[in-house]
């Protein structure tokens, strides 16, 4: 089954108290050095079937109508392919 | 005739009992409305309620808009019956896009609950013509996602067509836009507010005072009236 992953970003206008916080947050935890942090959400679809271009057009349409909210998110849609394995720790 | 106004329950829905109390207070026949029931049973009008449906998961009001009593309300509300959004049922409306803009975590991270002073700025609304335009009034208001936002170019169409219903007063208790806690669409049927006044409607409880009655009472008057 292949997968398709969709990330939900805010805006870069929409001001994200909850990534600020985590921001704040890094200094005192001994990570410095990150002068902003913005929170957004990832999805992870398994799809079945073959993910054509109807397929990506259908997850578009879901992910424009529901998964984000384009009045305050942005999204992208990208197909996770199998070669890419994990990077060593 | 006695109006009837349906409340909907979705799950997760806290506030649909003091919505349909207020509805009954007010005058008017209450009923319940169920979210998998896309009948409307005759209702004149709808209320959707506070409360936190579908866990707010995704994002408040996100999953609930694609319900299916949502189907019927969101072609009503466009041939002109009254909705009326409080609180979750605000995000609804916006997420539903029957008002513009959206709703976001408040500035501050926290869960607000207090007694909170607005200004009426629009008193022709289906639901607040027994209120007049500037009136303070003060309902309780609690909430974890009030923060009212949208593009310059909604915020200055809605300054400008006098669709911001109202604002907060006495400090903004959660970072929304130009202290915007309630707004209306162009026709004044469907209007939405984070804060709840349905929760003051009786002496007893609530802020102690019967501010947000208005709310029931002007929209019994419009339904009788048309």
């Amino acid at each position: 089954m292949a997968r398709v992953v969709v990330d939900v970003m805010l805006k870069p206008e929409i001001l994200d108290p909850q990534g600020q916080a985590v921001q704040r947050a890094l200094p005192r935890l001994g990570f410095d050095g990150i002068a902003d942090v913005r929170q957004g959400k990832r999805f992870e679809l398994e799809v079945e079937g073959p993910v054509d271009a109807a397929a990506l057009a259908r997850i578009d349409e879901l992910a424009e109508t529901f998964l984000a909210n384009t009045v305050i998110e942005d999204f992208t849609v990208r197909i996770e392919t199998d070669e890419k394995s994990e990077e060593p720790k | 005739m006695t109006a009837r106004i349906g409340v909907v329950t979705f799950p997760g829905t806290l506030d649909d009992r003091d919505a349909l109390r207020a509805v009954r207070l007010a005058g008017a026949e209450p009923v319940s409305l169920w979210h998998r029931d896309k009948g409307l049973h005759q209702v004149d009008a709808v209320v959707l309620a506070g409360g936190f449906s579908y866990g707010d998961y995704l994002r408040a009001g996100a999953i609930s808009r694609f319900s299916p009593v949502m189907e019927t309300v969101i072609t009503e509300a466009k041939a002109g019956m009254p909705v009326l959004g409080i609180c979750n049922g605000f995000q609804i409306l916006t997420e539903a896009h029957l008002l513009p803009g959206a709703m976001l975590r408040n500035n501050h991270l926290h869960f607000i609950c207090r007694d909170q002073k607005l200004r009426v700025e629009n008193a022709e609304t289906s639901w607040t013509s027994d209120y007049s335009a500037g009136q303070e009034i003060s309902v309780p208001l609690k909430n974890m996602d009030g923060r009212y936002t949208a593009d310059e170019h909604t915020l200055d169409e809605l300054e400008a067509e006098g669709r911001v219903a109202f604002r907060y007063l006495d400090g903004n208790p959660n970072g929304s836009l130009r202290d915007i806690a309630g707004i209306t669409n162009a026709a004044g049927n469907v209007v939405g507010l984070m804060p709840h006044p349905e929760h003051a409607v009786e002496p007893l409880v609530g802020t102690g005072r019967t501010d947000g009655l208005g709310f029931f009472t002007s929209i019994i008057k419009k339904l009788v009236n048309a």
